[in-house]
């Protein structure tokens, strides 16, 4: 086919350029770079690191202060009627690593303060599937969507002049949000446990359990101790010792296995599975689906939990997302958290350094 | 219009397949790390099957183009567009093989799973090691940014050819069929 140019090319170019625009300026709307107001991930991140006040790098910029750990799980059975999932097969025994940690960005923080308590855990099933957790103390959360989360947080951020919140901002949030009132209250008077060994760990959000025949249930679960409860005086947190969570597990998990039932809390009609401020109560079905035996125990630079993300999406077959928001909001801020401090690469955490200091 | 004029059928298929599914890839890619929305994790699983696709067609691609010779440019076409071409093209596989491998790479290094869907999941490519993840998860960025730069100027090229110049290249690429358009 012979060339053969146009006379007047402008007109031409000018609908060119106004295709490649238009692609352009949409890829820029997808991107999210008209839409500043847009809650992502790294928005999350921002906010977890403008109330933690600094930026520690290479460390998580939440659930900052945390330890190894190292077990295993062995099922009984009884979570395959719920799950098709490999880690509930009869007699199947499923290695975990994991890492407990107090909530909040700052890794030198104090243990006697009134935060989450959590365990996060990674299930290594065959064929390279995992399963992994983050699962705190509590059994319910403070709101229930990822944009109220972040506004939250950026009520709770420090004047960069006072050094202190706003009580203003703070009181406006909680005046719209009587679930986070809710959940203020309950924190005040629950109880906090006096060891990473004796607390129970809930997963909060709902899930979606699908079994061998097909049928897709909503539960939550929780890991329930074998170790007595005992609780911490919350009238004396602030003389409690530094470290004295740290420390005490660590000696603990010297002395023996720790462990804890899988129970798997069915939901009942009606029970909403998209809001974890709104506890599901009594009256439902419980299964105890196996035990988690954690062996070992080690501060963060020696373990092998540090440089992995325990997105609570990190799923196997047979278990699901629910509705909740939350999940996705988590799945996005741990993504965005785990490549800001990957970037920075690790650094040492103060557990670890004051822990080789003892030795 | 003889048959050496265009590129082999089966090179045109999998031109605009792949046009699609990485300019799909592109926007998914985008898209999902600007939001914590349940779009998040819904584009995520979409994003890693889709370019583990690209990868397996973009070997294929490969192997097309080294067995069968692409149409000749123009005869009036200046060297220096003639080179820019060639070198645009060039980066074009390159990024189309590479940043599959990246993104399976980065999750690898990473020691997060590769699910393609439920209880598929590919083998790592790479060690677990979180300072090569914080690099490639900023690789990945950066050259998956270039490629929608790049795929922008191709595009603007290739309608240049067929709105301007009104030679045989668009058509080379983009007429299926017997029938020239223009006799
Ligand atoms: C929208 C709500 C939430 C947001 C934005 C959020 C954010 C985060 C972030 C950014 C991290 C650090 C991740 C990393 O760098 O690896 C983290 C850690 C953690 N979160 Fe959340 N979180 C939320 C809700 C929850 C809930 C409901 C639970 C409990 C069920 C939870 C339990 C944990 C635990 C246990 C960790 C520590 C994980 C570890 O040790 O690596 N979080 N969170
Ligand atoms: C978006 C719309 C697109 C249009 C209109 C378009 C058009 C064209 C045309 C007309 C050619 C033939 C050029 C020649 O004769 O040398 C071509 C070649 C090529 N295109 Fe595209 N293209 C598009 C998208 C893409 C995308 C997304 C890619 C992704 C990598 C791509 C990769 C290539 C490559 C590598 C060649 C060279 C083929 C070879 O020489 O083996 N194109 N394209
Ligand atoms: C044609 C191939 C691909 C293209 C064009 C592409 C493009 C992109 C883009 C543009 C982003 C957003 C980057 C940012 O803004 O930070 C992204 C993120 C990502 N991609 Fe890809 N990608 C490709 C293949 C893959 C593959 C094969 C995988 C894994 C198997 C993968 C995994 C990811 C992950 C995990 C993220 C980041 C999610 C996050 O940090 O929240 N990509 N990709």
């Amino acid at each position: 086919m012979p060339p053969d140019p146009v006379a007047h090319p402008l007109p031409r170019l000018a609908l060119i350029a106004a295709i490649v625009g238009t692609i352009a300026l949409l890829f820029a709307w997808v991107a999210g770079w008209l839409s500043p107001a847009r809650v992502s991930g790294a928005s999350i991140a921002d906010a977890l690191q403008a109330n933690t006040g600094k930026i520690f790098p290479g460390i998580r910029r939440a659930h900052a202060k945390g330890l190894c750990i190292a077990g295993e799980f062995a099922s009984n059975g009884a979570g395959t009627a719920l799950s098709r999932a490999t880690l509930f097969a009869p007699n199947a025994r499923t290695p975990v690593s994991g890492r407990f940690s107090l909530a909040g960005g700052n890794p030198g923080a104090p243990d006697g303060r009134t935060v989450f308590h959590a365990m996060a855990l990674r299930f290594v099933l065959p064929g390279v599937e995992e399963w992994r957790m983050a699962l705190d103390h509590t059994p319910i959360f403070v709101v229930s969507t990822p944009a109220d989360f972040q506004a939250f947080l950026i009520a709770g951020t420090p004047d960069p002049v006072t050094k202190k919140p706003d009580p203003a901002r703070m009181a406006a949030f909680l005046a719209s949000h009587p679930e986070a009132r809710r959940f203020i209250a309950y924190m005040k008077s629950a109880p906090l446990p006096s060891s990473f060994a004796n607390g129970t760990y809930h997963s909060i959000n709902a899930f979606r359990f699908t079994n061998a025949a097909g049928e897709t249930r909503a539960v939550r679960w929780q890991f329930e101790p074998e170790d007595r409860f005992a609780a911490l005086d919350k009238t004396t947190l602030d003389r409690l010792p530094h470290d004295a969570l740290f420390d005490e597990y660590l000696a603990r998990a010297k002395q023996g296995p720790v462990r804890w039932h899988l129970v798997v809390v069915l939901a009942n009609p009606g029970d909403a599975t998209d809001n974890a401020t709104v506890e599901w109560g009594a009256g439902h079905r419980r299964i105890d689906v196996g035990t988690l035996t954690l062996t070992a125990a080690m501060p963060e630079q020696e373990g092998h939990c540090r440089d992995f993300v325990f997105d609570p999406l990190i799923l196997p077959r047979g278990v699901t997302a629910s509705d909740d928001p939350l999940l996705a909001g988590r799945s996005a801020a741990y993504a965005a958290s785990f490549r800001r401090r990957a970037r920075e690469a690790p650094h040492a955490d103060p557990v670890s350094t004051h822990q080789g200091a003892a030795k | 219009m003889n048959s050496t004029d265009r590129f082999a059928v089966h090179a045109r298929i999998l031109h605009w397949v792949m046009a699609i599914m990485i300019l799909a890839m592109l926007f998914i890619g985008a898209g999902m790390v600007s939001t914590a929305s349940r779009a998040y994790p819904d584009l995520l699983a979409w994003h890693r099957p889709i370019g583990i696709a690209v990868l397996a067609l973009a070997l294929v691609r490969l192997g097309v183009r080294m067995t069968h010779r692409p149409p000749s440019l123009p005869a009036d076409l200046p060297v220096l567009q003639r080179a820019m071409a060639s070198a645009m093209h060039l980066a074009l596989y390159t990024l189309m093989l590479a940043m599959p491998l990246i993104g399976w790479a980065m999750l690898s290094a990473a020691g997060t799973p590769v699910v393609l869907w439920p209880g598929t999941v590919l083998p790592p490519i790479l060690a677990h090691d979180v300072r090569m993840f914080g690099w490639l998860r900023r690789l990945h960025r950066l050259a998956g940014y270039a490629f929608f730069l790049l795929i922008l100027g191709h595009l603007g090229a290739a309608l240049v050819h067929a709105l301007i110049r009104r030679d045989s290249v668009f058509q080379s690429m983009a007429r299926f069929g017997n029938r020239s358009m223009r006799g």
